[in-house]
């Protein structure tokens, strides 16, 4: 493999990049939610917060410190690896977040590993047959699902396949998930959910891609000098439409983190975007910051990951 | 079994029909009230049967319960003083038992406590049922209990019943099983206030929640903030009936269709709090029913007394004649609530003041009123949100009706976020949303006392004040029913609160759940209902 000193120094500034990135994101979260009308005393007194009552909560949770403080000393927490506890209900950040982190990777890893093969090869065959039925039935469907928002896909597929059929459960936490079969009906629906929403931006933007290159002069000339479609496509347009295509994928899976509360909320999934949810309508800071930190971490890695692939696949950056 | 119904039989026709046996109707009463509703006689008693069926049936012990409320955050606690949420309330229920509860018909009954007892209405003996034993296998004692209620009055607690705790200024124990509970001033509420659920009795000394150790029918298996809690029965239950069910798992769905698929796919068996909207998809099914609470919730219209245009004389008594109630309670609420009498009091209340008509729905009246208040044709502001349940749907019942007689109200509808501390209580109109409380007592001082701290509209009388405080002290149930009744009036005549309707709360239920009935202190049978409640089949 070509790896020369260039390509290190760009994927080095690139993971500098992303840690800066990461710092920055830390600080907006930190006064977006100093903006936000009431503190944690405040939101868990509700209609019965007396101000002597507030104070006395706020002072019981050690609250009572700049709120500035608190971050700066929560920021140095997390250098040592120590994400805070809650203030809400006093629970360490980890405990709280690791069930959940896991419940939302679980579901992102099922949908990611049905998904992209899915959508890589429907992508590529509807550019290899461009214009031809399959294209169009392909493009079709995917600009269809695009236009479907997920709240409706999930409710209808509840009713459908849970309600009217009987086939799948509702809901896919606290189900029984013993064997694998009960594992594949919890999850069937949310997966596909999710997978219409993913896929439809993969599939096209892979079209897209692979169309590009294949109008590029040296695919022509490979044709000319007679490889076969196949060849063509997956040995001479496919290698340079990897970085876009890495770029798509990256963006579609990095949603499956932090941006899926509907599908969260309609099968009552307890994953982290719900958690994030809950953390804000509370005022929960070291919450609220440590969830922003896994998306943004989850986001940075899959972008930094498609750049790097970009980069390692384009001779022109690697040298 | 073929069951011989009508084609628009509901659930909620079952329940009407369970609920007028239970009250002691009878048959003749009931085949009439049938036939009124175009029933035929033949199937009338089928109707019947079933219902009868339902009062009488005998719990069957067993099964493993899923129950689903509507709201879960990382808030979630098993701390009684800080339940805030449903979802607390019912777990708090589950785990832990109160010294008094509320049944169904609003009547106080002892639980923890053996008797509850006062000569003057301001030193309690509280007497404690004996051999009762926390899960963790500690026998409740007085030490207990006094703990339990003196958290309330720690401000780094953080209770939400702080302010009604405040009253009891002495909390001690007399011996075991004893408690004398001395308050500031008398209150012959006390039984009926230490069945609020934050007073739950917790074991002494316990500062950690994350699991629950109280005497409750069931035991803590896992609490997860925002997830779920699953508990087993408890065998050793003080009480002579139930627990039923062998485990009972209670988690929310916030999303209402979310909730309704999942009793209606059988995945839960009971739903609480369904939307009116969803009835009509649960009721062409055999397989779920509805249970409907009418209690004390109500979304009002506020109109301060102390700001124009309230302080117009005419304005307040014009909208009391221009809200159309019968269209509120028929359109807005679907059904699902009760006409309201313009005072805070409810009908499933006992000191419920019957002979207190509602207004008439009045236009012409009310345009004569605002033209002696000179009001008419001003566009008047009302501040109206998605916070308080149905208030924008009731905004615009009131502002069609204004457009008929030339009063062309501004509705401005407001965001939900914040409404509560920026809107509420602070515009000249506005609308609000209060939730049952138990006692008149503490109704008129949340809401009309003059130092009240949530006056919606700033009504201010001495003589309401006085009485207020008098028949707080009354034992006299005759002479505190007398007082209570006028106070009422005086509220519907001269506060700027205009309640239209109090809203039913509505639980869907698979049909094989058993034993729930409807409880005035709200939905889920009062929160309570899973120690109540058994599995068939």
């Amino acid at each position: 493999m070509l790896r020369s000193k260039t390509t290190w120094l760009l994927i080095g500034k690139r993971l500098g990049i992303a840690l800066i990135t990461l710092v920055i994101v830390s600080f907006a979260v930190f006064f977006a939610t100093e903006l936000l009308p009431g503190d944690v005393a405040e939101i868990l007194l509700g209609q019965a917060a007396t101000p002597e009552a507030v104070a006395g909560l706020r002072k019981a949770m050690g609250l009572d410190e700049p709120a500035l403080m608190r971050f700066l000393g929560w920021l140095g927490g997390l250098l040592t690896g120590d994400l805070g506890t809650s203030y809400v209900n006093k629970m360490e950040i980890a405990e709280l977040l690791s069930g959940r982190l896991a419940n939302s990777l679980r579901l992102a890893g099922i949908v990611t590993v049905i998904c992209v093969p899915v959508a890589l090869s429907l992508g590529i065959a509807a550019a290899m047959w461009r214009g031809t039925l399959l294209d169009r039935v392909v493009s079709m469907l995917t600009i269809s699902v695009i236009s479907v928002p997920e709240f409706m896909v999930a409710t209808l597929a509840v009713l459908i396949f849970a309600v009217w059929l009987d086939w799948l459960p509702a809901l896919s936490y606290g189900v029984n998930v013993d064997s694998l079969g009960a594992m594949l009906r919890a999850y069937a629906m949310p997966v596909i959910t999710l997978s219409f929403v993913v896929s439809a931006q993969m599939i096209r933007m892979t079209r897209a891609a692979v169309i590009e290159t294949i109008n590029t002069p040296y695919v022509e000339m490979a044709l000319l000098k007679g490889a076969s479609r196949w060849r063509m496509v997956l040995v001479h347009a496919l290698p340079n439409a990897l970085g876009p295509i890495a770029n798509a994928v990256a963006l579609s899976l990095s949603y499956l983190v932090g941006g899926v509360i509907i599908v969260e909320t309609v099968f009552n999934y307890p994953g982290v975007a719900k958690l994030m949810v809950d953390a804000v309508s509370t005022r929960d800071l070291p919450l609220i910051q440590s969830c922003a930190m896994i998306f943004c971490v989850s986001y940075l890695s899959l972008t930094t990951l498609a750049d790097m692939i970009a980069i390692l696949s384009n001779p022109r950056l690697r040298h | 079994m073929i069951r011989n119904t009508p084609t628009n039989w509901t659930g909620r026709d079952d329940a009407m029909v369970e609920n007028a046996i239970r009250r002691g109707a009878s048959r003749r009463e009931l085949l009439k009230m049938l036939m009124g509703s175009g029933v035929a006689l033949s199937m009338g008693s089928g109707l019947l049967l079933r219902a009868g069926e339902a009062v009488a049936a005998t719990p069957v012990s067993g099964g493993n319960l899923k129950a689903a409320g509507w709201s879960a955050s990382t808030a979630d606690t098993l701390d009684p003083a800080k339940a805030s949420l449903s979802t607390d309330y019912t777990r708090c229920c589950a785990f832990y038992n109160r010294l008094t509860f509320l049944d169904e018909n609003g009547d106080v009954q002892m639980e923890l406590a053996e008797t509850v007892e006062s000569d003057d209405a301001r030193t309690w003996q509280v007497k404690l049922r004996s051999g009762v034993t926390f899960h963790s296998g500690k026998t409740l004692s007085s030490a207990d209990v006094v703990y339990s209620l003196k958290r309330h009055l720690d401000e780094s607690v953080g209770s939400k019943a702080n302010s009604i705790a405040k009253q009891m200024a002495e909390i001690e124990a007399v011996d075991d099983l004893t408690v004398k509970i001395v308050l500031s001033e008398p209150n012959a509420d006390l039984p009926t206030i230490l069945s609020l659920h934050h007073f739950m009795i917790i074991a002494d000394g316990v500062t950690d929640f994350s699991t629950a150790d109280g005497t409750g029918a069931f035991i803590c298996e896992s609490f997860e903030p925002g997830v779920r809690s699953i508990a087993v029965k408890n065998p050793n239950y003080f009480k002579e009936q139930g627990p039923y069910l062998d485990s009972f798992e209670y988690f929310a769905i916030s999303d209402n269709n979310a909730r309704v698929n999942a009793v209606l796919s059988g995945d839960i068996q009971f739903a609480a709090a369904v939307n009116p909207r969803s009835l009509r998809m649960l009721e062409g099914q055999s397989h779920v029913e509805t249970s409907i609470t009418t209690g004390g919730n109500y979304t009002n219209l506020n109109i301060r007394l102390d700001l124009e245009p309230g302080a117009k004389a005419g304005f307040i008594e014009g909208m009391k004649y221009l809200v159309n109630r019968e269209a509120i309670q028929k359109s807005v609420l679907r059904g699902l609530a009760e006409i309201g009498n313009d005072q805070p009091v409810s009908p499933v209340d006992r000191y419920h003041n019957p002979e207190l008509k509602p207004r008439p729905y009045d236009p012409e009246k009310a345009r004569s009123l605002f033209e002696k208040a000179g009001v008419l044709g001003q566009a008047i502001p009302i501040v109206t949100s998605d916070a308080a349940t149905s208030a924008i749907d009731m905004a615009m019942v009131v502002q069609q009706a204004g457009a008929e007689i030339g009063m062309p109200f501004d509705v401005q509808r407001v965001p939900s976020d914040g409404y509560w501390s920026n809107y509420w209580l602070k515009e000249p109109v506005h609308f609000g949303n209060i939730n049952p409380r138990p006692t008149p007592d503490i109704l008129f001082s949340l809401l009309y006392a003059s130092d009240a701290p949530w006056n919606e509209s700033q009504y201010k009388s001495e003589k309401f004040d006085k009485m207020m405080v008098e028949a707080r002290g009354l034992l006299d149930e005759e002479k505190r029913t007398a007082i209570y009744w006028e106070m009422q009036e005086m509220v519907a005549n001269e506060a700027g609160t205009i309640i239209p309707a109090y809203i039913s709360n509505v639980d869907a239920l698979s049909t094989r759940l058993k034993g729930l009935r409807p409880n005035p202190l709200g939905g889920q049978m009062g929160y309570a209902f899973a120690e109540y409640v058994w599995l068939e089949g």
